[in-house]
């Protein structure tokens, strides 16, 4: 498919003059995910919009909400010299209460980035004498990955391969904000990636539950713009439904063989957001069956604790949507940076902090 | 919390972005430093009434072959293209081989003849050089170390402190294709086809350059750390704010796939045959004209302006006229990329 179609098109333009034609309310939209949230300031939208449309960010980044705790357990494995850790790279660089992935290599521990679970992998087959722990973090845009690669390791009788697993469900948290009754929106952006796997239909809670219009969206500027449209012609009109902005993608049922996979290799946990705490039922954990591949059950590991922050450190609040960057006392006087980051939104490149802080705030 | 930035050397300290100015001006500078140290590409010393610019550099690119050139081409455009952003007319170079034990002689050869070959391009001569071997292990197949001589013509003196308000930027031609193909490689992701490096010696569209503006005010190689780096170094240098206009800016159609399937911006990623002019504005047209006709240069565009409007150092205008910020980066984009 060619993207072009879908930037710096006159599609946006036109889109964009409609979207001021048709908005007369105030509108307060939360975009779920890190990728829509970078995307929106690379493209400058918010300079664009009309003044009574607000977008605010939600916590849709699986660096930013992979807690401290969880982040020490992966900087203790890193230590012992019979284990290479492979992990996505922006994890690398997150701080925990023990320093971060990348200062852990830098003092002589075997950390490695890769891109794919499939890539780790074949590390642990061209390392057969060390014990390959891939860091799996993600939302259920990752974690049908991650099961594929387990699958694939137990086919191919690979025994030194496991998967310290911290992927995290989307619909739990987006409850767990919507329903704590402490952030006043009147509409969602709903991800794009993750309702390629889990479908359309999954996000129906949100109409029904919370009276909210829900429209599913791409990257490209012209798919956001366009799902602000479907967003704020639905608040225009009073109504509250799922909709699609990014059919190309996104069918109602979501990917079966993907969603299947997730079935067969893992089942629901309670898992630790940073910046959240604790929600039953919003994680991912290896079921008994492929156990073998389970960092947790093979290396005989500590289930983390609950996360502590730095200090000032207000990312709870902006990952909830109840804060802006604006609003945190480390960003304004210039001591929480990408270089120094003190909080998890500052050092994913999905994070709010780092959105504000790389794009400017115009 | 430790502070990441006084432990230990990370490997983002050579990345071109953030922590590497941090290593340089926080920890070197306070050990070497002398007024003849400028923050330019190359240093432009007076011998005897004679403007010479001295270069030094360092290669230690995986893989060492890649599509568009390997570490030996990379050397000598390198230094060559160093050499040129002072304006001076490279002459001879030096070359530094450690080698690790292991590297086929085959390998060895290649990577001689591709540097034989980019030297007669760049009409450089090399005149000497070293060689060390280590044990398997020490190094990563080979490492290249470098250092160019340059004569600065009279009158010429492009440096960044020169840059003035009402300045045009042109960029000679795409940005990204170095990194993002070394990227592909080194991952093995399989974007494979039509990426390649634009490693190339711009010292003869340099030439041409000046030819028809001889007072230049200032020209950089977007390498490591790409356009957003070497842009936020030309205003941290001149105290004035850039503005460039994103649909001016070209990226070849594999770049901008791979960049958008990793996560990438492609005007943070590396070039090695790429330069960037700042002219005043009278000479923009012909600046323009002559980068156009030299051979690494036919897709030149006018990215932007220097203006002295109050913001953010560096931004960039979408088509939409949305204004965002250029910063440079502080991680680890990729490293050994060079």
């Amino acid at each position: 498919m060619d993207l072009k179609a879908f930037t710096n098109s006159d599609s946006a333009k036109i889109i964009l003059n409609s979207i001021k034609a048709i908005s007369k309310k105030e509108c307060r939209l939360m975009e779920f995910c890190g990728g829509h949230t970078m995307a929106i300031f690379k493209y400058g939208l918010r300079q664009l919009l009309p003044p009574n449309i607000t977008l605010i960010s939600g916590p849709g980044c699986p660096v930013c909400v992979t807690s401290t705790g969880d982040l020490d357990m992966a900087i203790a494995l890193s230590q012992r010299s019979d284990v290479i850790i492979t992990s996505f790279g922006d994890l690398l660089r997150i701080p925990s209460n023990n320093g971060t992935l990348l200062q852990a290599r830098s003092s002589g521990a075997d950390v490695r980035t890769v891109y794919s679970t499939l890539a780790a992998l074949d590390i642990a087959k061209q390392n057969p004498h060390k014990k390959v722990v891939f860091i799996g973090i993600g939302f259920e845009t990752t974690a049908p990955t991650i099961a594929a690669a387990i699958k694939q390791a137990a086919d191919s009788g690979v025994n030194n391969f496991t998967v310290l697993c911290l992927c995290k469900l989307t619909p739990p948290v987006t409850h767990a904000i919507l329903g704590s009754g402490q952030i006043n929106l009147t509409g969602i952006i709903a991800p794009g990636h993750v309702s390629a796997i889990i479908g359309s239909d999954a996000w129906k809670f949100i109409p029904d539950k919370y009276r909210l219009p829900t429209v599913i969206s791409g990257f490209e500027e012209t798919d956001i713009l366009y799902c602000l449209e479907l967003l704020i012609s639905q608040v225009e009109k009073n109504q509250a439904k799922v909709e699609s902005a990014y059919t190309r993608s996104v069918p109602p049922q979501g990917n079966k063989v993907a969603l299947d996979l997730m079935g067969e290799l893992f089942e629901s946990t309670r898992a630790d957001w940073r910046g959240i705490g604790i929600l039953p039922n919003s994680g991912l954990k290896i079921c008994q069956k492929y156990q073998d591949f389970d960092t947790v059950h093979v290396l005989g590991l500590e289930v983390s604790q609950e996360s502590k922050e730095v200090p000032g450190c207000i990312c709870g609040d902006i990952i909830r949507g109840l804060k802006t960057p604006m609003e945190c006392n480390l960003f304004l006087k210039g001591s929480c940076t990408p270089q120094n980051a003190k909080g998890p939104c500052m050092v994913s490149s999905e994070g709010t902090c780092a959105a504000y802080y790389q794009y400017g705030t115009y | 919390m430790t502070n990441q930035k006084e432990d230990r050397i990370l490997l983002a300290h050579g990345s071109g972005g953030g922590l590497s100015e941090h290593l340089i001006n926080e920890i070197i500078r306070p050990y070497i430093n002398n007024p003849d140290m400028g923050h330019d590409d190359a240093a432009v010393l007076s011998l005897n009434g004679q403007r010479l610019a001295f270069t030094a550099d360092s290669y230690v690119v995986s893989p060492l072959f890649f599509a568009g050139g390997d570490i030996g081409r990379l050397a000598v455009c390198g230094t060559v293209n160093d050499l040129s952003t002072a304006g001076a007319i490279p002459q001879y170079l030096s070359l530094s081989f450690i080698i690790e034990e292991g590297l086929p002689i085959t390998d060895f050869k290649a990577i001689l003849q591709s540097i034989k070959d980019s030297a007669v391009e760049a009409n450089v001569h090399i005149v000497t050089g070293d060689t060390k071997v280590v044990g398997k292990g020490a190094a990563d197949g080979i490492f290249i170390n470098t250092s160019g001589i340059g004569i600065v013509p009279q009158g010429i003196n492009p440096t960044a402190q020169n840059i003035k308000a009402g300045d045009q930027i042109i960029l000679s031609g795409t940005v990204g294709d170095h990194g993002i193909t070394i990227m592909s490689l080194r991952n093995e992701l399989g974007f494979g086809g039509t990426l390649k490096s634009d490693v190339a010696p711009l010292n003869h569209m340099v030439e041409a350059a000046l030819k028809v503006c001889p007072y230049m005010s200032a020209m950089r190689d977007p390498t490591r750390g790409g356009l957003t780096a070497a842009l936020n170094e030309f205003s941290q240098a001149c105290g004035l704010k850039i503005i460039i206009d994103e649909q001016s800016v070209l990226v070849n159609d594999a770049v901008a796939g791979a960049c958008s399937m990793l996560g990438f911006d492609p005007l943070y990623v590396a070039n090695e045959g790429k330069m960037l002019f700042v002219c005043p504005p009278n000479r923009v047209d012909d600046v323009l004209q002559s980068v156009k006709s030299s051979k690494y240069g036919t897709q030149a565009t006018v990215i932007g302006e220097i203006t002295n409007e109050k913001g953010v150092s560096v931004s960039v205008r979408t088509h939409l006229r949305a204004l965002r910020r250029l910063d440079v980066i502080y991680g680890e984009l990729l490293p050994r990329i060079c």
